[in-house]
């Protein structure tokens, strides 16, 4: 049998064949399609009474809020009434307010390793580390999969992306992204498969290969695949989930790859990345004394209950210097919970954290807490284009959840391995 | 329809074509802030007929349609870049709105007189009698194009479904 990538065998069976060769376009079947408030109802029923369809299945699209909650200005709070009255005439599965589609659709047991998703949102990538082909596609596209229930793909051809090694304390999957997005620039991915792999990777908990799928999408590729293993399984069991028949979910040895790239964990430094560009990464002690006036934990890429977990790691028995606003927005509601259960909630409160709704946030440049003119701010989110987080003028650098939590307390950009050495954590 | 060259750099992203601040609203108001971060006379004097070129990665960013329904709300004739970020690119000719590749765009002027002619694969420059050859679109995103975008393909699709049921 063919050597084949384990993109190829998801769209192959997707697209009802056999096999599936790069470059070639084919028509496939969507198993699951996720929306949102903000490119979900209210873009895609005004296309479908145009197109007089209905939905292809509705149980195989699932609904989330996150964009415009908590719905604290007049246009949000009407985008998501619209979003909530949608949800009950279509019947369809939602989570309102439980936080970033990108974190609720695995935790409420949605994703399966070889399933075959589409996203309406540029990081559904995350749905990939568990073996799933997910892709983000816009509003109009979703319209499309929501009355036919099929996409069209190239077949893409895959970059691996190897991590020897083992990763050191304080350094993080963030940071291993952050270090791929300087080496490979940020259309590295082609618009092509990128699959993690090494022992790094293997090592690496769900959460954090989470991360790792997410930012997938800095590098411009379609997808960020992870194959599924034991790790995966438990995880999806212990969110009632089933991962199915996921041992063949493979890219088998010999399959013909467009790329490699091989990266040693164990010498990667914690990362930050000047503005407005996650491909300006450097280890942040080369960044020398940058001052910061907010420290942002927050988002899909940064928020989740581990991130969370990283931040108090560093907080506890510490507070954010004077005059810098440290804020936590958690990922989603179940991370929130968990986290206030092993008192992390009362460690990042206790150092100051001002905690923001289950929401992109800033993020994506929604809500009252955009950044201010000539603000400059480090942040655990994926992106940090000019004005993308608020005013043009200011300065988001990118980093881990324990950098971030570190910078807080300095002051300024400070290399988290320090404070954690201090703790003896 | 002539127009003009709008000159862009690369990895220009989708916060600066749609903003997010400006994301709860209509098309008219975001298009009025469209890539005003990376040049503001952009959407105070772009005119219908006018070609945005650029560099490497077009669009990158986020999934929002807005980045590519502004452009073409401001009746931009179409984007030719070096290279274009997937999502992006999809978008754009979801909705009708030419995306071309090129080889080489390279002396291309800011300013400068030039028409996108997506049937013969030129952007022309009649200034200095110059065609600059575009990269052929894969037969599937020709036929989508010509349709007029996805949605327009999509109503031909089920007509033609509903007549093959008919007979």
């Amino acid at each position: 049998m063919m050597a084949t990538t384990l993109a190829q065998k998801i769209i192959a069976r997707a697209a009802g064949r056999e096999t599936v060769k790069p470059g070639e376009v084919v028509t496939a079947a969507v198993d699951l399609a996720m929306i949102h408030d903000s490119g979900g109802p209210r873009r895609v029923e005004p296309i479908l009474k145009d197109l007089g369809a209905g939905l292809f299945d509705r149980d195989k699209v699932v609904l989330i809020s996150d964009h415009y909650v908590p719905g604290d200005t007049d246009e949000g709070a009407r985008i998501l009434a619209l979003t909530r009255q949608w949800a009950k005439d279509r019947g369809v599965a939602f989570h309102d307010g439980q936080g970033i589609c990108h974190v609720v659709l695995p935790e409420k047991g949605h994703l399966k390793p070889g399933m075959f998703v589409v996203g309406g949102d540029s990081h559904s990538p995350t749905g990939g580390a568990f073996g799933a082909y997910m892709f983000g596609v816009g509003a109009t596209e979703m319209a499309g999969v929501l009355a036919t229930g099929e996409i069209w793909i190239r077949v893409p051809g895959t970059i691996l992306l190897e991590w020897t090694g083992r990763l050191g304390a304080g350094v993080t999957a963030k940071d291993m992204m952050l270090a791929t997005c300087a080496r490979l620039g940020m259309d590295g991915g082609q618009y092509q498969a990128v699959e993690y792999a090494g022992e790094a990777v293997r090592a690496l908990s769900m959460q954090e290969r989470m991360t790792l799928s997410n930012m997938a999408a800095e590098l411009g590729a379609q997808a960020g695949l992870i194959a599924p293993d034991e790790t995966t399984a438990q995880w999806l069991a212990g969110v009632g989930g089933d991962a199915g028949d996921w041992r063949g979910l493979v890219t088998d040895r010999d399959a013909p790859l467009l790329a490699q790239h091989v990266f040693d964990a164990s010498a990667l430094q914690p990362q930050a990345a000047a503005p407005h560009s996650p491909a300006n990464a450097a280890p942040v002690g080369d960044a020398g004394r940058v001052a910061v006036d907010v420290a942002y934990i927050g988002a899909c890429t940064g928020a989740k209950h581990e991130d969370l977990r990283a931040a108090a790691a560093i907080l506890k028995g510490r507070t954010a210097a004077p005059g810098v606003e440290l804020l936590v927005a958690p990922a989603s509601k179940t991370d929130q919970d968990r986290a206030e259960a092993e008192g992390i909630m009362a460690v990042l409160e206790a150092a100051g954290a001002r905690v923001l709704p289950n929401a992109c946030g800033i993020c994506a440049g929604y809500g009252a807490h955009r950044l201010g003119e000539d603000v400059t701010c480090i942040s655990s989110t994926a992106r940090n284009f000019k004005g993308r987080m608020g005013a043009a003028s200011s300065k988001v650098w990118l980093a881990s959840p324990y950098t971030v939590a570190a910078s807080a307390v300095a002051g300024h950009l400070a290399d988290p391995r320090d404070m954690l050495a201090e703790t003896g954590a | 329809m002539t127009g003009r060259v709008f000159l862009f750099g690369d990895d220009i992203d989708t916060d600066q074509l749609a903003p997010g601040q400006y994301m709860s609203g209509g098309i008219e108001a975001l298009a009025a802030h469209c890539l005003e971060g990376a040049r503001a006379d952009f959407p105070v004097s772009v005119k219908p007929g006018d070609v945005v070129v650029a560099g490497r990665n077009f669009g990158m960013g986020s999934s929002r349609e807005q980045a590519a329904e502004a452009l073409k709300h401001l009746g931009v004739a179409g984007v030719v870049a070096v290279s274009f970020a997937g999502i992006f690119y999809r978008n754009a000719i979801n909705l009708g709105l030419p995306v071309m590749t090129a080889p080489d765009l390279a002396g291309i002027e800011d300013g400068e007189a030039a028409t996108l002619d997506v049937d013969a694969g030129v952007l022309r420059l009649p200034d200095r009698a110059r065609a600059v050859p575009l990269d052929p679109l894969p037969d599937n995103l020709k036929t989508l194009l010509a349709d007029g975008g996805l949605v327009p393909h999509l109503k031909k699709r089920f007509a033609a479904e509903k007549e093959d049921n008919r007979s």
